[in-house]
C-alpha cells in the first residue's frame, strides 16, 4: 500500500540530549505522502521532542532530517514551515486575545507595506476553513471558543501555510469520543488528499483505528515499527512498556459503608465568572470509589476546587461525615478528614524549591507533632519523611532533595504520600496519574484501591476514561457542569459513556 | 475600568475646562498649557513602558533611563553648543540604557524588576558622580506655532503653539497606536507579549523582537530626559526626574496599555498638577508646599488602587521566555 | 529513575542541590558575591584612576579611615546599623515574594516617630527607650502596611507603591519637621532634642543600636528557618498556590511581611534618631533605601549574611568623606561601586564566567504586576 509512494519525510538517527537526560537516541522513521504514521509511546518516551526537532523547535545533536529526499538543517519553525511542515500542538499555541483570523495569519501576514491587510486575511481564512470543512467564525476571539473549535484554528494555521506534512501532538487529549472520531475522520481526509500525517498519541485504540504505520518509542528510542494488521492493543502496550502491563486493575468488590461525602445542588463559577458547575449532586460512601468521567473543561476542576475549599460556591448541602463543609477554608476541609490530590501538582500541591520532607508536611507543618509554640521540630519532620519515602517508594537521593528535581511520577508520589498518610476519610483525586510513567501509575492505582479497601471514600476525577472505568465502583458522567448520569461501573457501556460525555442525552435501554 | 467610565470622565473634564475658560480665559489657557507641558515627559515615558510591556518586558528602569539621558543631553548640548546634538545624545543614551535592560532581561533572562532597579541605581550613582557645576545651555529650545490652527480659542494655544518636544510626545502616542494595532510589527509584538510560545511556533523571533523593542523604546526615554533637561528645567540637577518614570508606569496601567489611553491619562495627571499649582499660587487654600509635591505620588497610588486587578496586562509580561 | 521528557519539565533555572554529590558542586554560594564585589572595586578603581588618583591609594585611605582607628570603627558601626536593618527589611520582603523598595520611606517614618516619642513624653528611662523604639517600629510598619494592603487586597504591585510612598514620606516628614513638630524658637526644620531617658547609649565605642541590629539579624535568621511563621513567609514567596492549599492565608502573609519589613526599616530610623542624631532632621541622604536592596541581594536573601554585606557598605560610606578630603574623589564613587556590585551579583555574568554551563540560582521577584 505504501511502497510506490514518495517518501515525504525521513529521519535518520536523530539524537537529542538535555542536561541530565537523553530525550531521543538514534531514532529513525519514514513517512510517505498520504500516509498516516502514528508515534506511540507513554509519557516521557520522547515523542514530543522528536517532532519538535522535525518542526525546527529543537536542533538535533546527531542525525539528519530529509524532506522529500533532501537533507535539511532546520534553524527554526520558519524553516520547517517553508518546507511544508505544519504542527498542531498538544497545548494550543494560540494567542487568547487575538481573533481566529489574527491567530491563523500570525507570522505570515498579508500586508500592504507595513500595514496588515486584515480584510484579505479574514477572507482567506474564511475561504480556507470552508474548503476543509472546518466551521469557524473568523472574528471570534480565541479565548471565547470551546476547546474543540480552538483545535480547528490550530489545524487551520498549518493548512494556511500549505503544509503537506502535518504533525499532530496528542490531538485528542481534550476531545470527547465523538469529537475524536470526527477528528480522525478529518485526518483520514487529509491523508486521502496526499498530506502526510504524523500523529502522536498514547491511546492504543486511536492508533489501531487509523494508522497506516505505527512507530513505538520507549525511553527515547524507537523500539519497533509495525502496522495495525500485525498487532493488537496488548502487543502495542508491551512494546510501549517493555513488559506485560496490567491493562485492567485488580480489585475486589467494594464493601461500602456510610455516606461520607454528601453534595446537594452545588453550583460554582469559573475564573471569569461563567457558571462552571450547575446544581451537581452526588454521594460517596466509605469503601467505594466514585469516578467522574468527562472531557476536561466541563466543570470537574471547579467542582473539585469547590469541594476542597479553593473556590467559592453555593449549595444546598455539602457535608463530610455529617459535618458541614460548605464555604470552609482548605485548611478546615482538610481537618475534617479530606485528602486532596490536586490536578496541577506544581501549582497547587508542591513547592518545587522545598525539600521532599517539607513538601510531605506541607499541610501539617504547624500541627503539634511538628511544631510547638511556633517553632518547628525538624527532627520529627525528617523522621516522618524517611518513613513515607520508604512506604511509598519515592525515588529520591534523600528526603532533603528539592522536589523540583524529581520525575513527574515521583513528584506525584510525594503528593499521594502526603495525602494518604493522614488516613483521610475522603480522598479526592484529580487526574492522579497525569504525566506519570507507567510503573508509577500502577503503584498509584494500587494505593488508591488500598485506601478504598481500608474504608476511605474516594472521589476520582479523571480525563482518562480507561482509568475511570478501571478504578471506579460507580461512575458519574459530567458534561457542561452537570452530572448527566450515574451508574455502577460493573457492566458500564463504554460507548454510551462516550456519548454522555459529549452531551448526547441517551434514552434508557 | 471599562471604557464607558473613561469616556464619561473625559467628557466631564472637557466640559469643566470649557466652563472655566468662559469664566477666565487667560488663566484657564495657561493652566491647561502648563498641564500639557507637565505631561510631556510622562507621555513619552508611558510610551516606553507600553512598548516594553506589550512585548512582555517590565521596565522599571525608565526613571534611570530618563535621568541618564537628561544628564547626557544637558552636558552634550552644553559642551557641543548645539541643542540638536544634545537631544540626539540624549536619545542615544536612552537607547544604550534600553539595550542594557534588554541584555539583562531578555538575553540573560534576569529578573526584570531587579534589572530595572539596577539601571536606576547605576544612573543615580553615575550622574551624581560625574556631575559638575557651571555649565549652561547654548540657547532655548525652539517653539513652533502652527498658523490658523493656533488661533482656535483654547485648543489653539494649548495644542498648536508648543515646543517641538511637545509635538513629538503627542505624535509618538498616535504613531505608537497605529503601529501597535495596524501593522505587522504591532501584531507580532503583541503576540510576543501575550503568548510568546505561539509567536515562536509561528516562526517569529521572540527574543529578537523583545530585545529590539526594549532598546528602541529606550530612545523615547532618552527623548523624555532630553526634554526635562533642555526645555523644562533648562539645566541638570541630581534627581531631576523626580519619580516621573514610575508615575509613567501607573499612567500606562491606567491607560490599559493603550497609547491613546495613556496619552489621555497623562494629560489628566498634568491637569491635576496644573490645578493644584494654580490653587497654591492663588493662595485660595493654604496648602503647605509639601502636600502639593506629594500630589502626583498620592494620585498614582489612588489611581492604581482603583484600577488594578480590573485591567489586564499583556499575559506574558514579566516572564523571560524559555523554550519548553 | 524514568526518563524525563524535557518537553514536560519546567526548564527554569534550578538550584544546584548542595546534597548531590560531585566535586564540581562543592563551590560555595559565597563565591559569586565576593567576586562581584572585587570586580566592582576594580571598575571603581578605573573611575578613580580617570580622575588622576591612584586607586590603590584611594582604597587604602578609605579602609584605613573606616577601620583603622577606634573612632573610625565607631563611625563604621554607626553607619552599618541602619544598613543591616534596611537590608533585613528587603530580605524579609524577598522571602515572601515582595520587592520592598520603600525602606527609605519606612525608615523616615520610624525616625520621626521615634523622635516625637522621645521629646514629647517624659517616662522613666527603662520604659522610655523601649517605648520610643517600639513606636518607631510601628510607624515604619504602618507605612509598609499601606503597600502591603494594596498588594494583598488590590493586587497593586508593591514595586510602584513603595517608591511612591518613599516620595510621599520624604515630603511628609519635611512638612512635619517644619511645622507641627518643629522645634520652636529657631529657624531650622527639625524636631526638638529627645529626652535623655530615650537615648540609646554607647557601650564604650560600640553603639548599642549596632548590637541591637546584630541581634535582630540573628533572630530573623532563626525565624525564617525554624519557625512556622518563617515557613509561611517562604511558602507564600515560593508558591502562593501551594500556600493556599496548605491553609496559609496568602493575603494575610503578604500584609504581615510588608508590615514586618516596614517595621524593620522603621527600627533602623528609630535607632538613627535615638542613638546618633538625637532628633529628626530631614537629610538629603536617599541612599539608604537602595543600599538596603544591594545588601539584600548581596546576602542572597539570607538574614545572617546581611551583616557582612552591611558592614561592607557601611565601611565604604564611613570612609568616603575622608576619601574626598584626602584625594578629592567625590563620595558618590561609593554609590557607583555599589551599583556595579549589585549589577554583578544579580546579572548572571559572574556565574557564567566562573561556572560555564551550569545554571545558577537567581533571585526572582517578578510575578508580573502582582496579581
Amino acid at each position: 500500500m505504501t511502497s510506490t509512494r514518495d517518501v515525504a519525510l525521513e529521519a535518520r538517527g536523530l539524537t537529542k540530549r538535555f542536561p541530565g537526560v537523553v530525550a531521543n537516541a538514534d531514532v529513525s522513521l519514514k513517512v510517505h505522502s498520504g500516509e498516516i504514521l502514528a508515534l506511540l509511546g507513554e509519557n516521557g518516551a520522547g515523542k514530543s521532542t522528536l517532532v519538535k526537532m522535525i518542526y525546527g523547535l529543537y536542533e538535533p545533536d546527531e542525525g539528519e532530517i530529509l524532506i522529500k529526499g533532501e537533507a535539511v538543517r532546520l534553524k527554526g519553525p520558519r524553516d520547517a514551515i517553508r518546507r511544508g511542515i505544519g504542527m498542531v500542538h498538544q497545548h494550543f499555541q494560540l494567542v487568547p486575545v487575538f481573533t481566529v483570523a489574527e491567530n491563523v495569519i500570525l507570522g505570515d501576514e498579508p500586508h500592504r507595506g507595513p500595514f496588515v491587510n486584515m480584510r484579505k486575511a479574514r477572507a482567506e481564512v474564511a475561504r480556507l476553513a470552508e474548503e476543509f470543512g472546518l466551521q469557524l467564525d473568523v472574528d471570534a476571539k480565541v479565548e471565547d471558543l470551546p476547546v474543540g473549535t480552538q483545535q480547528r484554528v490550530e489545524i487551520l494555521k498549518a493548512l494556511y501555510r500549505k503544509a503537506d506534512i502535518l504533525i499532530l501532538d496528542e490531538p485528542t487529549a481534550v476531545l470527547t469520543p465523538q469529537e475524536t472520531d470526527d477528528l480522525l475522520g478529518v485526518i483520514k481526509g487529509f491523508a486521502g488528499s496526499g498530506v502526510s500525517v504524523i500523529f502522536i498519541t498514547h491511546k492504543l485504540r486511536e492508533v489501531l483505528a487509523i494508522a497506516d504505520t505505527i512507530e513505538v518509542l520507549r525511553g527515547g528510542r524507537a523500539v519497533g515499527t509495525t502496522t495495525p494488521s500485525e498487532t493488537d492493543a496488548a502487543g502495542l502496550a508491551q512494546m510501549m512498556v517493555g513488559r506485560s502491563v496490567l491493562l485492567t486493575v485488580d480489585k475486589s468488590p467494594a464493601q461500602t459503608g456510610d455516606v461520607v461525602l454528601d453534595v446537594v445542588d452545588l453550583s460554582a463559577a469559573d475564573d471569569i465568572g461563567l457558571p462552571a458547575v450547575r446544581d451537581v449532586s452526588l454521594q460517596v460512601r466509605a469503601g467505594e470509589i466514585l469516578g467522574i468521567a468527562g472531557v476536561e473543561g466541563n466543570g470537574q476542576r471547579e467542582l473539585v476546587q469547590a469541594l476542597t475549599g479553593l473556590r467559592p460556591c453555593r449549595a444546598r448541602t455539602v457535608t463530610v461525615q455529617g459535618q458541614d463543609a460548605l464555604g470552609k477554608s482548605p485548611r478546615a476541609v482538610h481537618a475534617m478528614g479530606v485528602g486532596h490530590v490536586p490536578e496541577d501538582r506544581e501549582a497547587d500541591g508542591l513547592v518545587g524549591a522545598y525539600s521532599v520532607a517539607d513538601n510531605l508536611v506541607l499541610d501539617r507543618y504547624s500541627d503539634p507533632e511538628f511544631a510547638r509554640f511556633g517553632v518547628r521540630d525538624l527532627k520529627a519532620v525528617s523522621a516522618l519523611a524517611q518513613d513515607l519515602v520508604g512506604q511509598f517508594d519515592i525515588r529520591t537521593p534523600s528526603a532533603d532533595t528539592t522536589v523540583q528535581s524529581l520525575s513527574g511520577g515521583n513528584k506525584q508520589k510525594v503528593v499521594i504520600a502526603r495525602e494518604l498518610a493522614a488516613e483521610p476519610a475522603l480522598l479526592i483525586a484529580a487526574q492522579p496519574t497525569r504525566g506519570v510513567d507507567v510503573g508509577s501509575i500502577e503503584f498509584i492505582h494500587s494505593r488508591i484501591i488500598a485506601a478504598r479497601d481500608r474504608g476511605a471514600a474516594v472521589l476520582l476525577v479523571s480525563a482518562e476514561l480507561d482509568e475511570v472505568l478501571g478504578l471506579s465502583d460507580r461512575i458519574a458522567v459530567m458534561y457542561d457542569g452537570r452530572i448527566v448520569e450515574t451508574m455502577p461501573a460493573e457492566g458500564a457501556d463504554r460507548a454510551r459513556i462516550g456519548l454522555l460525555m459529549a452531551g448526547h442525552a441517551v434514552s434508557e435501554t | 475600568m471599562s471604557a464607558k467610565w473613561a469616556y464619561a470622565l473625559a467628557i466631564l473634564i472637557s466640559v469643566t475646562i470649557v466652563i472655566f475658560y468662559v469664566l477666565d480665559p487667560t488663566k484657564t489657557t495657561s493652566v491647561v498649557s502648563f498641564s500639557l507641558r507637565y505631561a510631556v515627559p510622562l507621555i513619552l515615558a508611558a510610551m516606553v513602558g507600553i512598548m516594553c510591556e506589550r512585548s512582555g518586558v517590565i521596565n522599571i528602569g525608565i526613571e534611570g533611563q530618563m535621568l541618564m539621558s537628561a544628564f547626557a543631553g544637558f552636558f552634550g548640548a552644553a559642551l557641543t553648543g548645539s541643542l540638536l546634538l544634545g537631544t540626539m545624545i540624549g536619545v542615544g543614551t536612552g537607547m544604550i540604557m534600553g539595550a542594557m535592560l534588554a541584555t539583562g532581561a531578555v538575553t540573560w533572562k534576569m529578573d526584570q524588576i531587579i534589572a530595572g532597579t539596577i539601571i536606576n541605581i547605576l544612573a543615580a550613582g553615575l550622574t551624581s558622580f560625574f556631575y559638575a557645576q557651571g555649565f549652561t545651555l547654548p540657547g532655548i529650545t525652539p517653539t513652533l506655532r502652527i498658523p490658523v490652527l493656533a488661533d482656535i480659542p483654547l485648543i489653539g494655544p494649548v495644542f498648536f503653539d508648543n515646543g517641538l518636544f511637545t509635538y513629538a510626545a503627542i505624535v509618538s502616542a498616535l504613531l505608537l497606536w497605529v503601529l501597535l494595532f495596524k501593522t505587522v510589527w504591532g501584531l507580532r509584538t503583541r503576540s510576543v507579549g501575550e503568548k510568546p510560545s505561539a509567536s515562536d511556533t509561528s516562526g517569529i523571533g521572540v527574543q529578537k523582537m523583545r530585545f529590539w523593542n526594549v532598546t528602541i523604546a529606550g530612545g523615547l526615554a532618552g527623548l523624555a530626559g532630553a526634554y526635562l533637561a533642555l526645555e523644562a528645567a533648562g539645566t541638570f540637577e541630581r534627581g531631576l526626574t523626580a519619580g516621573r518614570g514610575f508615575t509613567a508606569l501607573a499612567i500606562m496601567i491606567f491607560g490599559a496599555w493603550n497609547p491613546i489611553g495613556a496619552l489621555a491619562a497623562a494629560i489628566f495627571f498634568g491637569l491635576t498638577q496644573g490645578v493644584a499649582s494654580q490653587l497654591q499660587t492663588d493662595a485660595v487654600v493654604d496648602i503647605p508646599p509639601q502636600f502639593v509635591n506629594m500630589l502626583p505620588y498620592v494620585l498614582t497610588i489612588v489611581l492604581l488602587a482603583i484600577v488594578s486587578g480590573r485591567i489586564k496586562p499583556p499575559a506574558a509580561v514579566g516572564r523571560p521566555y524559555e523554550k519548553d | 529513575m524514568s526518563t524525563i521528557d524535557p518537553a514536560q519539565t519546567d526548564l527554569g533555572i534550578t538550584d544546584p542541590d548542595p546534597r548531590r554529590s560531585g566535586p564540581l558542586d562543592r563551590v560555595p554560594a559565597i563565591v559569586i558575591p565576593v567576586v562581584s564585589v572585587l570586580l566592582a572595586f576594580a571598575m571603581g578603581g578605573i573611575l578613580i584612576w580617570l580622575q588622576g588618583v591612584n586607586p590603590l591609594f584611594a582604597y587604602q585611605v578609605l579602609f584605613r579611615d573606616a577601620l583603622g582607628s577606634v573612632d573610625g570603627l565607631e563611625r563604621t558601626m554607626e553607619k552599618s546599623t541602619p544598613l543591616i536593618l534596611t537590608g533585613l527589611a528587603v530580605v524579609v520582603g524577598l522571602r515572601a515574594g515582595l520587592f520592598n523598595i520603600g525602606a527609605q520611606g519606612q525608615l523616615l517614618m520610624g525616625a520621626i516617630g521615634a523622635a516625637w516619642a522621645g521629646y514629647n513624653f517624659t517616662l522613666p528611662p527603662l520604659v522610655h527607650l523601649p517605648f520610643c523604639l517600639i513606636f518607631g517600629i510601628l510607624c515604619g510598619a504602618a507605612w509598609g502596611s499601606i503597600a502591603g494592603a494594596l498588594r494583598a487586597y488590590r493586587s497593586v504591585s508593591e514595586v510602584i507603591t513603595t517608591i511612591m510612598l518613599n516620595s510621599i514620606a520624604i515630603a511628609l516628614v519635611d512638612y512635619l519637621a517644619s511645622r507641627p513638630l518643629k522645634e520652636p524658637d529657631q529657624p531650622l526644620s527639625r524636631t526638638p532634642l529627645i529626652a535623655e531617658s530615650a537615648a540609646l547609649p554607647y557601650i564604650g565605642p560600640i553603639p548599642s543600636g549596632f548590637i541591637l541590629a546584630l541581634v535582630v539579624a540573628v533572630f530573623f535568621g532563626w525565624l525564617l528557618v525554624r519557625t512556622t511563621q518563617g515557613f509561611r513567609f517562604n511558602t507564600v514567596g515560593m508558591n502562593p498556590g501551594a500556600a493556599r492549599y496548605a491553609g496559609i492565608s496568602v493575603k494575610g502573609t503578604i500584609l504581615l511581611a510588608m508590615a514586618v519589613s516596614g517595621g524593620l526599616a522603621g527600627l533602623g530610623g528609630a535607632v538613627e534618631t535615638l542613638g546618633i542624631t538625637g532628633r529628626f532632621e530631614p537629610a538629603f541622604n536617599i541612599g539608604l533605601g537602595f543600599d538596603g536592596i544591594t545588601i539584600a541581594l548581596l546576602a542572597r536573601a539570607n538574614p545572617l549574611a546581611t551583616i557582612p554585606a552591611a558592614l561592607l557598605v557601611g565601611t565604604l560610606r564611613a570612609g568616603s568623606s575622608s576619601l574626598q578630603f584626602q584625594t578629592g574623589i567625590e563620595p558618590e564613587v561609593v554609590s557607583v561601586i555599589l551599583a556595579l556590585t549589585l549589577l554583578f551579583v544579580s546579572a548572571p555574568i559572574v556565574g557564567k564566567l566562573l561556572f560555564r554551563n551550569r545554571s545558577i540560582k537567581q533571585t526572582t521577584v517578578t510575578k508580573g504586576w502582582g496579581a
